[in-house]
């Protein structure tokens, strides 16, 4: 139970479903109800537009309880999303009328009239108690205390808290026109041209959107307190942003993100505490911070756009094109001394063959050792002693050589290879014959190339430059060796 | 009341005359920093960073209340609040760059974000012995009335710093906002540029969290900036003008609530400068937009006059010995309304372009409009010759074409024009008219 969680071991949370369920409910459908448009304000570039209503709607609270003269929610609601939509109109129009930066429209909207909002307030201070705190903060753990009776078909009559009635409401009217004008949502959003040509306005789904995020803005600040609107609003549609391209998936992801967090801030805001000897703290506000969590594990981790796989990705292509190098060095140097000594003898002549290579493909000695180790271990690569082959080609042969261990390439190395220098230089030819490269820079885009160059796109560029003997430099162009007839 | 009113003006309290102070540099220093966050679109950049100053502002008291310090003295909390700021702008730098979200939702992330944990952990902090949190919840609604001396003098002094830095590396910032890629290019060190307008941001929004509140101190940042927008184009004047305009926003609203004490001072600040939107909105000299109405309207007109005027000189044209035009042909000749009609000849007659005689509802062109829509007809031609011969356009679409920019062609264009086309002009001074043209020849 909230606030009296000193009895509970440590992770034990103590749960009584009538207060910390109804709570969890009501965050939970303010979590839905504001992703469902949270996805297309995001989308819009509007994300703020939630943050503006829900400071500005101040003196719509204050006016209708000057004009009513009654706290009655009914008319407070009323006042708060009139305020509400004329602060989107308003913003818009001096958007448009002024051409005055969105952002900058906005600001000078909301905190005008959240600036009158406090001084109607002040002026009404003896005739109503309007704690403007409870704007910010929200009273979500209250939730259960205030109820209603409400004639639930199978069970009778029921008490259900007031902040879920309403917020049920307003759950179902967003579901039902996300569900219902997804086709044209979606057309507005991403072709608002599109949108007005095949008939239907985007400016009335504009206007229709708005007024559906004060009224959602409303509802829920009412209960749950301003900033958890403006967060569930924003955070959980841009992380499911991050997690899919496609619109109805990242509307679905983004109600579940909203609710999920709901329920862990507040299983949070409930335990994490007592941890440091305090009592549970503000549910609105560790709902707020659940969602930012979940948001800074989308921004770290998602699959595709995740920080981390994003580099790893990087590395891994990095390291991929590193040991293509390699084998196609090794080729380039076997090729070389084919006629006159073993490559091995040539390799021996190079004091230091990893720094020499380290050097030719722009690399350090480290990452040449572990490729040719990779390449040695997948069978590519072969260590051989310099030392007999110097002998067999009858050059002058010195003893302390014989000790070196020199990469050579495998039957199967030598195919991978033949085919990758196959690839680079049939793209060489391509780019000199078909795209009419210069010379001098044909070599820095093939070799770009050849390592997305697949045995079919070889054969590809074979036959349309008419399968040539020799590259532009004068080497030969390996043949398709392994080709079936 | 009066006696008290005299009290406010002639400055004679020493807490108005310090809260006053404090306020007006304040505004000077908002309004021109504001007018760079402005230009950089970055107008909210103020609301997410004093959304999260607080998290710092609460884990300053906490930790400096913990280890046995006054909590609630000033410079921790400040101290507090730019870190975390900087944090906040860090966050939306690295959402902005390191991921598809755009600037809006980055806004809106840090800001929620850090303003939950701000106030978890500012529950917490009113749970400790001495961790009554009034002092703190100051920083959400501002204190600008209870301002005291060393508050004022941290403000004039923080605001200060803040003008110099902006007047100082005022040619980098205007390139930065201006044309970021070109400054860029030419090597100046756009990052650290950028860096430091956003550390200056922090600075005035820190301390103008204390002085006015969480959600007033981005209107002083905003309104100010887009209020001198309205009345010029030049980076300077509108620094002048934004200062000008926070500065006397802030003594206007403080005055008023020293006057009605009641009134929440910050609020009063932002209502004023909210007033010098609104007439700078309506009434600017640039922009405003009664201006820009009138503009239209003048351009409206003119190119209204501008039709009839060649309308008319067509028709005589085709038909070199007629004396007037009727009204009915007139209306037929475009779309425009009977009313407009009216209103349009009656202009042109009183400018006396055009002569009329109304019982047989005929007109003509006096020797002035003759030659005035000789100009204007040529100029149309001008431009759909060229517009056929240089820019590939079918001749039935170049009279559109032609329409949507005639009416802005400088005389030099003209000129310009005239010395293109000469080929195809030879020695005429009036090209023909190209769909006329084609008909004529076919004729013949």
């Amino acid at each position: 139970m909230i606030g009296l969680a000193d009895s509970a071991s440590f992770w034990t949370v103590e749960w009584n479903w009538a207060l910390d369920g109804w709570i969890v409910a009501a965050g939970m459908l303010c979590a839905v109800a504001s992703s469902l448009l949270g996805c297309f304000l995001v989308l819009r570039r509007m994300s703020l537009l939630g943050d503006a209503i829900s400071h500005a709607v101040l003196p719509g609270l204050a006016a209708a309880f000057l004009i009513s003269g009654s706290r009655s929610s009914g008319w407070m609601f009323l006042g708060a999303v009139i305020v509400g939509v004329l602060t989107a109109l308003l913003s818009d129009w001096i958007h448009v009328r002024g051409e005055v930066d969105e952002g900058a429209s906005m600001g000078v909207v909301f905190t005008t009239l959240f600036a009158a909002g406090l001084i109607m307030i002040v002026l009404a201070a003896d005739r109503v108690d309007l704690d403007p705190g409870c704007v910010l903060y929200g009273a979500i753990e209250s939730t259960p205390l205030d109820t209603w009776v409400v004639p639930i078909p199978i069970l009778g009559p029921t008490d259900i808290p007031r902040v879920v009635v309403v917020l049920s409401i307003v759950t179902l009217i967003n579901a039902a026109f996300v569900g219902l004008f997804f086709k044209e949502l979606k057309m507005a959003t991403f072709d608002a041209e599109l949108a007005t040509s095949s008939g239907f306005s985007a400016k009335a789904i504009h206007y229709v959107l708005m007024t559906l995020v004060a009224v959602t803005a409303v509802a829920s600040f009412e209960s749950v307190g301003n900033i958890l609107v403006v967060a569930m609003l924003v955070v959980p549609a841009a992380t499911a942003y991050l997690l899919t391209d496609r619109l109805g998936v990242m509307i679905l992801l983004a109600c579940v993100i909203g609710a999920a967090s709901a329920w862990g801030g507040h299983v949070a805001a409930v335990e994490i505490p007592t941890w440091f000897g305090f009592r549970s703290t503000t549910t609105a506000g560790m709902m707020a911070v659940a969602t930012g969590f979940a948001f800074t594990l989308a921004v770290v981790g998602s699959p595709r756009r995740g920080l981390i796989p994003q580099w790893i990705r990087k590395q891994w292509l990095r390291w991929t094109i590193l040991t293509d190098d390699v084998l196609a060095l090794l080729y380039r140097m076997e090729e070389k001394t084919l006629d006159e000594r073993p490559i091995a003898d040539a390799m021996a002549m190079q004091a230091d063959l990893n720094a020499w290579m380290a050097d030719v493909l722009l690399t350090n000695r480290f990452a040449i050792k572990s490729a040719v180790k990779y390449h040695a271990w997948r069978g590519r690569i072969e260590t051989a002693q310099a030392e007999s082959s110097t002998a067999t080609a009858g050059t002058s042969g010195t003893g302390d050589r014989s000790k070196v261990l020199v990469p050579k390439l495998t039957g199967v190395g030598r195919s991978e290879a033949e085919s990758l220098v196959r690839s680079h230089r049939l793209w060489e030819q391509y780019l000199v014959t078909q795209v009419d490269s210069e010379g001098s820079r044909i070599h820095q885009q093939a070799h770009q190339l050849e390592h997305f160059t697949d045995r079919q796109l070889q054969d590809q560029l074979d036959h349309q430059t008419d399968s040539p003997e020799k590259d532009p430099h004068g080497s030969p162009i390996p043949s398709a060796n392994d080709q079936h007839p | 009341m009066p006696e008290h009113l005299w009290r406010v003006i002639s400055l004679q309290d020493h807490n108005t005359r310090v809260v006053i102070f404090g306020a007006a540099m304040l505004g000077l220093a908002a309004g021109l920093v504001g007018c760079f966050t402005l230009l950089r679109r970055r107008a909210l950049v103020g609301d997410a960073l004093a959304h999260a100053a607080l998290p710092g502002i609460a884990i300053a008291f906490l930790w400096v209340t913990a280890m046995g310090g006054n909590g609630r003295s000033l410079p921790v909390l400040l101290a507090g609040a730019t870190v975390s700021g900087m944090f906040g702008i860090a966050s939306i730098l690295i959402i902005r760059r390191g991921t598809r979200i755009k600037e809006d939702a980055a806004l809106g992330i840090v800001l929620s974000v850090f303003f939950g944990l701000g106030l978890e952990l500012l529950g917490i902090a009113q749970q400790m012995k001495n961790g009554n949190k009034a002092g703190l919840e100051s920083f959400i609604y501002g204190k600008t009335a209870s301002m005291v001396e060393s508050d004022a003098w941290l403000i004039a002094i923080a605001s200060l710093i803040c003008v110099v830095v902006c007047v100082g590396l005022l040619k980098e910032f205007k390139l930065l906002c201006f044309d970021e890629a070109f400054a860029g290019s030419r090597g100046y060190p756009v990052v650290l540029l950028d860096a430091a307008l956003m550390s200056v941001v922090v600075v005035i929004t820190i301390i103008g969290l204390q002085a006015v509140g969480l959600v007033l101190v981005i209107a002083l940042l905003v309104i100010p900036a887009a209020s001198a927008r309205f009345w010029t184009d030049r980076l300077v004047w509108m620094m002048v003008l934004s200062s000008a305009i926070g500065m006397l926003g802030c003594l206007v609203g403080a005055a008023a609530s020293a006057m009605l004490p009641r009134l929440p001072s910050g609020a009063m600040i932002v209502l004023t400068t909210g007033v010098g939107f609104l007439i700078s909105f309506l009434v600017g000299a640039r922009r405003g937009l009664l201006i820009r109405m009138w503009r239209r309207r003048s351009l409206n007109a003119s190119i209204d006059r501008q039709h009839l005027l060649r309308e008319l000189y067509e028709l005589f044209e085709t038909d070199p010995n007629r004396l007037s035009v009727s009204w009915d042909e007139l209306v037929q000749a475009r779309s425009w309304s009977n009313k407009r009609l009216r209103k349009i000849l009656e202009q042109a007659s009183n400018d006396g372009w055009v002569s009329e005689n109304i019982t047989k509802m005929e007109f003509a062109l006096t020797e002035r409009g003759e030659s005035e829509a000789r100009r204007l007809t040529r100029r149309h031609r001008l431009w759909e010759l060229y517009l056929i011969h240089h820019a590939d356009i079918a001749p039935q679409r170049v009279d559109r074409d032609a329409d949507a920019i005639e009416h802005v062609l400088e005389p030099e264009t003209v000129a310009e024009l005239e010395s293109l086309l000469n080929a195809e002009l030879g020695e005429r001074r009036m090209p023909t008219d190209p769909h006329a043209s084609s008909a004529e020849g076919v004729e013949a």
